[in-house]
């Protein structure tokens, strides 16, 4: 049997001041891996819900998202009447064609300008995307200058109270309506009419960026695309609207993944050198103890698991700290540049029990990286000059 | 019977024969031990004397198998300890060795009664046999009613009757005891001495001491002195 566990236990709390370097320095890597994670979560969540299973987005063939594609009418008007597209209650197919720009709106935060992205869109669009709700006014009237704003867009621009009249693109909009997307990207934009967009930046009339239909079931998406796909005059790429979403969330989430790792790592050795510091300290303080315990006839892997064990106690707790320190910021808000319009995108910290998870197992590691050496160097104590107290 | 002449063909419980031990540091090198013979039986009282740096605690390290002889053997109970190493010979030191120290050498953070129970984990025995073990070696030296005190809530006395207590709980064959008496005040000392003539008249066991005190040496069956790397037999150390 091996040495009792109280002993780790105990001697750590004895001896706690000398372990709070160590406990800290693993609950900084503990917290930012955490946030890490939680951030690029968070902001997939934002991107990936955004889709709908049952929609289905068209762009130019070939482009990877709406800023480099160009769709006609022309093609609309083909692609409108494919089977598998759901109707609206006047019977009309339910698509919405959209151009999207970016403009500058004051933050009320700092008062300084920051890019939103604006989408143009058709009559029906709410029918398109069923989750979208008008939290606050009404929809905007087609033909109009008009404006609904999504609720975190409302929240983070100044000017964007109802009835407010906001400038860009050289024309003046009134703002008609709030919106809400369920937290998704679509909460970060400004909707209006797309021929009225088109019109204020002098784009043709006739070209939209992006097609997104609604089909009668999740199940009509094969056929539709099959039908899409073998019409010499679509040159277009189908998508899951869904599907879309997660691609393009997927290099930015990766993007923050890389460079918070990279930060992780770079703290991750620090924290390690603090466990073998404090290991270290441990085994010389106490060579006497451990002399005694070889003399009484614990053997040398005795001695290297009852030392790699407190190491790990004392990651563990550092991972608990950690976790505490990285909680509170969960489901608070964080913006940032969405790479693929250069506007911005908000959304919140998403920490879940598998990061907390994951968090404990990397602050596991970093305890029995740390222990290792040290442990092994406590079973070599020799114990005649040990003992001696030499 | 203790013998030092090395000539005895008996079939004593230690047995040592031209041990030498030579330390050396650096370029210089320090022969502690010279041709040591050494037999014991089974059931004595040694006590070892000689003046500071002469040898004692290094010629206790090699019977108790913490340090290897530069040349020479140790023979106990028919086990040459001297040509096992590494872990063989710390499960040798687990089953036949009790060490008693000086400083005690309790760990600080453990109970009375962990402090004993740490030998018996090193063995079979289930939990509960593990409790009646520490309890009946805990209640020889007199201290059942403290044995969930930690070190430094007892006296040094009672630290080293605790140590006492852990050295004979797995019942070894022989007890090493290092100046078992030297950071203790007298009352505490006649105590500890006490026990350790108890364990040898009532337990039978066999006891090899160290230590600079006349009055310790009086309590052994025999008084061995220690000089120029060899063990001299003296006339028996009276109590007065
Ligand atoms: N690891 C070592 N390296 C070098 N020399 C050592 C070592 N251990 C002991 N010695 C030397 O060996 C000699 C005997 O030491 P030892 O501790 O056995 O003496 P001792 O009789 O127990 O002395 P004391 O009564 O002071 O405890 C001393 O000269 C000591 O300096
Ligand atoms: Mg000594």
């Amino acid at each position: 049997m091996a040495i009792p566990f109280q002993y780790n236990l105990r001697s750590v709390i004895e001896r706690w001041t000398s372990t709070i370097v160590a406990v800290v320095s693993i609950a900084g890597v503990v917290a930012v891996f955490i946030a890490v994670l939680a951030l690029a979560h968070g902001f997939q969540k934002t991107l990936v819900s955004s889709g709908s299973p049952q929609n289905v987005i068209m762009l130019r063939g070939g482009a990877t998202s709406e800023m480099e594609s160009a769709v006609s009418l022309d093609q609309i008007r083909i692609l409108q009447d494919i089977d598998g597209i759901e109707r609206s209650s006047q019977g009309l197919p339910l698509v919405s064609s959209e151009v999207v720009v970016v403009a500058a709106f004051p933050m009320k935060s700092t008062g300084t300008d920051a890019n939103a992205q604006v989408r143009g869109v058709s009559e029906d669009v709410l029918q398109v995307r069923d989750n979208i709700r008008i939290i606050e006014g009404r929809f905007l009237n087609p033909g109009l200058n008009e404006l609904v704003v999504g609720s975190r867009a409302s929240q983070l621009y100044s000017g964007f109270q109802l009835g407010n009249t906001v400038l860009f693109g050289g024309s003046s909009w009134v703002v008609a309506g709030v919106f809400d997307a369920g937290g998704s990207a679509f909460d970060s934009e400004i909707w209006c009419d797309a021929n009225n967009l088109n019109q204020t930046y002098k784009r043709p009339q006739n070209i939209f960026q992006s097609v997104t239909a609604r089909l009668t079931s999740e199940d009509a998406f094969e056929s539709f695309k099959n039908s899409v796909s073998t019409d010499p005059q679509l040159t277009l790429s189908v998508e899951r609207e869904i599907d879309f979403y997660a691609k393009q969330s997927e290099s930015v989430a990766i993007l923050i993944r890389v460079l918070g790792f990279l930060v992780a790592s770079v703290m991750a050795v620090g924290a390690i050198f603090g466990a073998i510091n404090t290991m270290y300290s441990a085994v010389s303080a106490r060579s006497v103890e451990i002399a005694t315990l070889r003399a009484l006839g614990f053997r040398t892997r005795h001695i290297i698991i009852s030392f790699v064990t407190e190491s790990i106690l004392i990651s563990l707790i550092g991972g608990v700290v950690g976790i505490l320190l990285v909680l509170p910021i969960n489901n608070s808000a964080a913006s940032t540049m969405n790479w693929q319009s250069f506007s911005q995108l908000s959304f919140s910290f998403m920490i879940t029990p598998e990061f907390m998870l994951e968090g404990m197992l990397f602050a596991v590691l970093m305890g029995f990286l740390g222990g290792l050496f040290p442990a092994v160097r406590a079973s070599r104590v020799p114990i005649v000059t040990a003992l001696r107290g030499l | 019977m203790v013998h030092v002449n090395g000539d005895n063909k008996s079939d004593s419980l230690i047995q040592v024969r031209s041990l030498f031990k030579t330390y050396t540091r650096g370029n210089e090198s320090i022969e502690v031990l010279k041709n040591l013979n050494l037999d014991i039986d089974r059931g004595e009282f040694v006590a070892f004397m000689g003046p500071s740096g002469s040898g004692k605690t290094t010629l206790l390290n090699l019977i108790g198998g913490l340090d290897l002889p530069t040349s020479g053997s140790i023979v106990v109970d028919n086990d040459e300890i001297t040509g096992i190493s590494g872990s063989k010979l710390t499960d040798w030191r687990a089953r036949h060795v009790g060490f008693i120290f000086q400083l005690y050498n309790l760990i600080p953070v453990l109970t009375a009664f962990q402090n004993v129970e740490l030998p018996l984990l090193l063995t079979g025995l289930s939990k509960a046999q593990r409790r009646d073990h520490v309890e009946a070696a805990l209640s020889i030296v007199g201290l059942e009613d403290r044995m969930h005190h930690f070190p430094r809530q007892l006296s040094g006395g009672q630290e080293q009757r605790t140590a006492i207590a852990r050295a004979i709980v797995s019942d070894p064959t022989f007890l090493l005891c290092d100046e078992p008496t030297g950071d203790l005040d007298r009352t505490s000392a006649n105590e500890i001495l006490e026990l350790l003539s108890r364990l040898v008249e009532d337990f039978n066991k066999t006891i090899l001491m160290v230590t600079h005190d006349p009055a310790a040496a009086c309590q052994a069956h025999i008084t061995l002195h220690l000089e120029k790397g060899v063990l001299i037999e003296s006339s028996k150390v009276v109590c007065e």
